[in-house]
């Protein structure tokens, strides 16, 4: 039974590809946005927080019909994208990835600002007391000590990303080889008669995928922690 | 050295505060809980801004608000150790030590291995913060904030968070550090008996303005420090030098003013110039030389100050030569021995009551050099 059709093989790669590359994208944005909602003191800081956080409690394909527009072929940026650089975002890996992106930022800055939060402030001013300039401070102190937030946005964020589903349909649909991920192969194999045992396989992949996720990300957040001092 | 002249608002609270320092030495910030001195030194490091003032160290100046000067904390070199310590708890001991060292553009006048020496870290070096006593990671964080090639060290609070034992593992630390290094060291505590143990000079604090500021054998004598320690613990802080140690009975005997006193040695430093406090209400005033008492220390002198503190009860200050001392006893006893302004009287004080501490030794060891 734990054979995989070269479809399914396909499938399961570029869901790897297709979270990898967003949560890639999404981690400076996220270790960014942590830092600014977090610290930052700046006008329009909640609106920020909100828009951030708007795929969270928005419907999915919501979020696609919105991507859609923006950056469809004749979407504002969209079509910025394609007559200066000729980059076409819809129906394309690199769309499902920016989908996925969208969907899990608020999932991987919720993780880090957690951490963050639990960082001393009092740290970052002893290390300016010591003579550390603000990036010195961030990149020796707060960065460090944020880690174990950034490891768990990263592999959640990830792990989400393996199944997003609604956006990445709705912003560049359901081609095989190019944007049929691991959830987008399931639903086909639903509505495929005699697709049981292939639903039953790739749904079996995902239930793996997501055991193997947490227990690595339960090993690493430890090793961090002590390597932390904690 | 230090000359700071600021104002501060936060929320109804305001911050009003003017100090000097000419020299090295230990200026204590004492005061109760949110009389102002966290916003005070907060600023003087640079990690609050003051409304509008003056702060100027070595003739540098760190803030002006009428030139706009407000130079960034990590420039000012002022060398803190915080309450809680603050060690970095991702770096190994070595590594929070060297982490100031490493970012310093002064020229060092102590050295890494010097410090470790100093203040006993040897051993403590490969560990993490989090396998430390209370006691070790304050002296771990001293030593890093002083490796850092200070201008100025700042102690807020630094045993505050200790227990008793604790606390008198960091303080010898303490007076070392204050009677070997050049540099200012500002240190703020709502301790009296730290105070009176570290300190030269006095800085008393209340509801965000000074109260009063001096040497600490001046300021002991002050209506103002009596108000905030309450009578109990009133008593002046007099100089004193070991003029010589019984060997058979171990009693040092120091001259004090005009006079001398006998005080069990254990505990005193074995040389040097000593500061010893005499609290008021352990003193019995007579008016004629007493004999076939048990107390062993009879000062001679004359009432220089009559005042009434309390009712029901009056401090005499008695001059013995150059120094004051304050008694306290009750007004029926001062009316019934008809005490007045420069009467001759002899100060009884048991030889126990006498707290003393070496200070600035008559031969101090080389004091590192701050560089400027």
């Amino acid at each position: 039974m734990f054979t995989l059709s070269a479809a399914e093989t396909q499938a399961f790669a570029l869901s790897l590809q297709v979270a990898g590359l967003s949560a890639a994208c999404n981690l400076p944005l996220a270790i960014a946005l942590s830092y600014a909602l977090t610290r930052g003191r700046f006008p329009g800081r909640r609106m920020l927080d909100a828009v951030v956080h708007l795929p969270l409690v928005l419907p999915p394909v919501a979020v696609g019909y919105v991507l859609l527009v923006l950056f469809g072929n004749r979407g504002p940026i969209g079509h910025w994208l394609f007559s200066h650089f000729g980059i076409q975002l819809v129906f394309t890996r690199a769309g499902a990835a920016l989908a996925t992106a969208v969907m899990s930022l608020p999932l991987m800055v919720r993780a880090m600002r957690i951490s963050l939060d639990n960082v001393d402030p009092g740290l970052e001013a002893a290390a300016r007391t010591l003579g550390a300039g603000p990036l010195d401070r961030f990149l020796n102190i707060t960065l460090p000590l944020m880690s174990p937030g950034i490891l768990a946005g990263v592999v959640t964020a990830f792990a989400a990303g393996l199944g997003e589903f609604g956006a990445v349909i709705t912003f560049v649909s359901n081609i095989p080889g190019e944007t049929r991920t691991l959830p987008l192969a399931l639903y086909t194999a639903l509505q495929t008669p005699d697709g049981d045992a292939a639903a039953a396989r790739l749904a079996l992949l995902s239930i793996a995928l997501g055991i193997g996720g947490l227990l690595l990300s339960e090993y690493l957040a430890r090793s961090i922690g002590k390597w932390l001092g904690r | 050295m230090l000359a700071l002249s600021i104002r501060k608002m936060r929320g109804s609270f305001r911050l009003d505060a003017a100090i000097t320092l000419q020299k090295p030495g230990v200026i204590a910030l004492f005061g109760p809980s949110g009389c102002g001195k966290s916003t005070l030194i907060h600023c003087l490091t640079g990690l609050e801004t003051p409304d509008e003032g003056r702060i100027e160290l070595n003739g540098e100046t760190f803030f002006d608000s009428q030139l706009g000067i407000d130079m960034p904390a990590e420039r000012r070199g002022v060398g803190c150790v915080f309450q809680d310590s603050r060690l970095f708890p991702h770096f190994t001991v070595r590594g929070n030590l060297t982490f100031g060292a490493a970012r310093t553009q002064r020229p060092a006048y102590i050295a890494f291995d010097d410090m470790v020496e100093l203040l006993d870290l040897r051993a403590l070096l490969e560990r993490r913060p989090n396998r430390l006593s209370g006691g070790e990671k304050q002296r771990v964080a001293i030593g890093r904030a002083l490796l850092s090639q200070p201008r100025l060290l700042l102690l807020d609070e630094p045993l505050a968070s200790l227990d008793h034992a604790r606390r008198g593992e960091v303080l010898p630390y303490l007076e070392t550090l204050r009677d070997r290094l050049a540099i200012p060291i500002v240190y703020v505590s709502h301790q009296f008996d730290e105070v009176l143990r570290l300190a030269t000079d006095l800085v008393l604090m209340r509801d965000g303005s000074i109260l009063a500021q001096g040497e600490l054998s001046e300021l002991s004598l002050s209506p103002a420090l009596r108000s905030m320690i309450g009578m109990d613990l009133v008593g002046a802080v007099v100089n004193a030098h070991l003029l010589g140690v019984d060997p058979d009975t171990d009693i040092a005997r120091l001259s004090v003013g005009q006079g001398e006193l006998k005080v069990a040695h254990k505990g005193l430093a074995a040389h040097g110039a000593l500061r010893v406090q005499l609290l008021a209400r352990d003193i019995i005033v007579a008016t004629a030389q007493p004999a076939q008492l048990s107390v062993r220390n009879c000062l001679a002198g004359r009432i220089s100050k009559i005042g009434s503190e309390q009712p029901g009860s009056d401090l005499i200050s008695i001059d013995i030569g150059g120094e004051t001392i304050l008694a306290r006893i009750t007004a029926a006893a001062t009316q019934d021995l008809q005490l007045h302004i420069g009467m001759r009287v002899w100060a009884l004080i048991k030889s126990v009551s006498i707290q003393g501490h070496s200070f600035a030794a008559p031969a101090p060891p080389p004091r590192f050099i701050a560089t400027e």
